[in-house]
């Protein structure tokens, strides 16, 4: 499985994915904001989390109009997967492969700890390592994190059993609890939690590695 | 030509800063508030033959985000 980390100026996670990755096994290649094209034969491109552009203007809305975020969606948009977390999330809204945007926490404060998520569909390449219904520790560390749709898309989102993730106690005023969501063909997914530092022994918490397991599965038999 | 381009978070969208600044101005004794909303207003300086249709373009590409915000241009 061949997958392309993504890094913009004031990306800080984007070691974090790729040893995730790798160590899933995945062949990472880690591709700067002004190339204009992924690497070929790429499956997967992973938007890792940070503060890209120092969240000028909005989170995720100047690296959303970079060069590479065009080659991503064409990569999206072909039925290629496509992993944002934190403010790859938010950046994967700014594109529109996402509904809804990401705004301040409803409490103001940037939060900074693991927090329970409830597994909300086992159905993505995702999620299929989780059982539906089961429940995770999986750290976040954001300051715009609430997620925000109008009724309509949440009514959407829900009825196409497209949320993947949500809060068990919600930290920052999301609606609907949601902590990720999929995109309709299941291939983008979106999420404010970061997984791959719930990853190694190390860590304290293993619980983010079936995500990159499951990824992995499902992509080594396409 | 200059251009001023407001954006604000639409009615309905929380906004926790406009809330914040609402309860420091009742904290300071000012009763008569009865709510606050915060944006943020961009000042673009255009070259010559730059047109308002442009910086609606402008707008809705990337100076609002138009799932939560509005804008209002002024052409100065």
């Amino acid at each position: 499985m061949k997958a392309a980390v993504i890094q913009f100026p004031g990306s800080n996670c984007d070691r974090d994915m790729a040893v995730a990755l790798e160590k899933s096994g995945a062949d990472v290649t880690t591709v700067w904001h002004k190339d204009a094209t992924l690497p070929k034969g790429v499956d997967l491109v992973a938007i890792p989390g940070g503060f890209s552009f120092g969240d000028y203007l909005r989170c995720g809305a100047i690296a959303a109009n970079s060069p590479i975020c065009n080659a991503v969606v064409d990569h999206a948009n072909a039925g290629g997967y496509v992993l944002g977390v934190c403010n790859g999330f938010q950046i994967l809204t700014e594109t529109g492969l996402l509904p809804g945007a990401l705004l301040r926490n409803a409490g103001l404060k940037y939060i900074c700890r693991t927090v329970g998520l409830k597994v909300e569909t086992s159905n993505s390449a995702y999620t299929e390592g989780y059982n539906a219904g089961a429940e995770i520790g999986v750290p976040i560390a954001h300051h715009d994190g609430n997620y925000f749709a109008d009724d309509e898309t949440i009514a959407q989102l829900k009825g196409d059993d497209r949320v993947a993730f949500t809060y068990t106690d919600n930290p920052n005023g999301s609606r609907g609890d949601i902590a990720g969501i999929l995109s309709e063909n299941r291939r983008v997914l979106g999420m404010m939690p970061h997984p791959e530092r719930a990853f190694e022994e190390a860590h304290g918490n293993t619980d983010g590695q079936r995500l990159f397991a499951g990824l992995m599965a499902q992509l080594a038999d396409a | 030509m200059k251009a001023r381009v407001h954006v604000m978070l639409k009615d309905g969208v929380l906004d926790p800063q406009g809330a914040a600044v609402k309860h420091a101005l009742g904290a300071l004794g000012f009763d008569g508030v009865d709510g606050v909303r915060q944006g943020k207003v961009i000042e673009l300086d255009l070259a010559d033959g730059a047109t308002e249709v442009q910086v609606g373009e402008m707008c809705e590409k990337l100076l609002a985000n138009t799932v939560i915000e509005s804008y209002r241009i002024e052409v100065l």
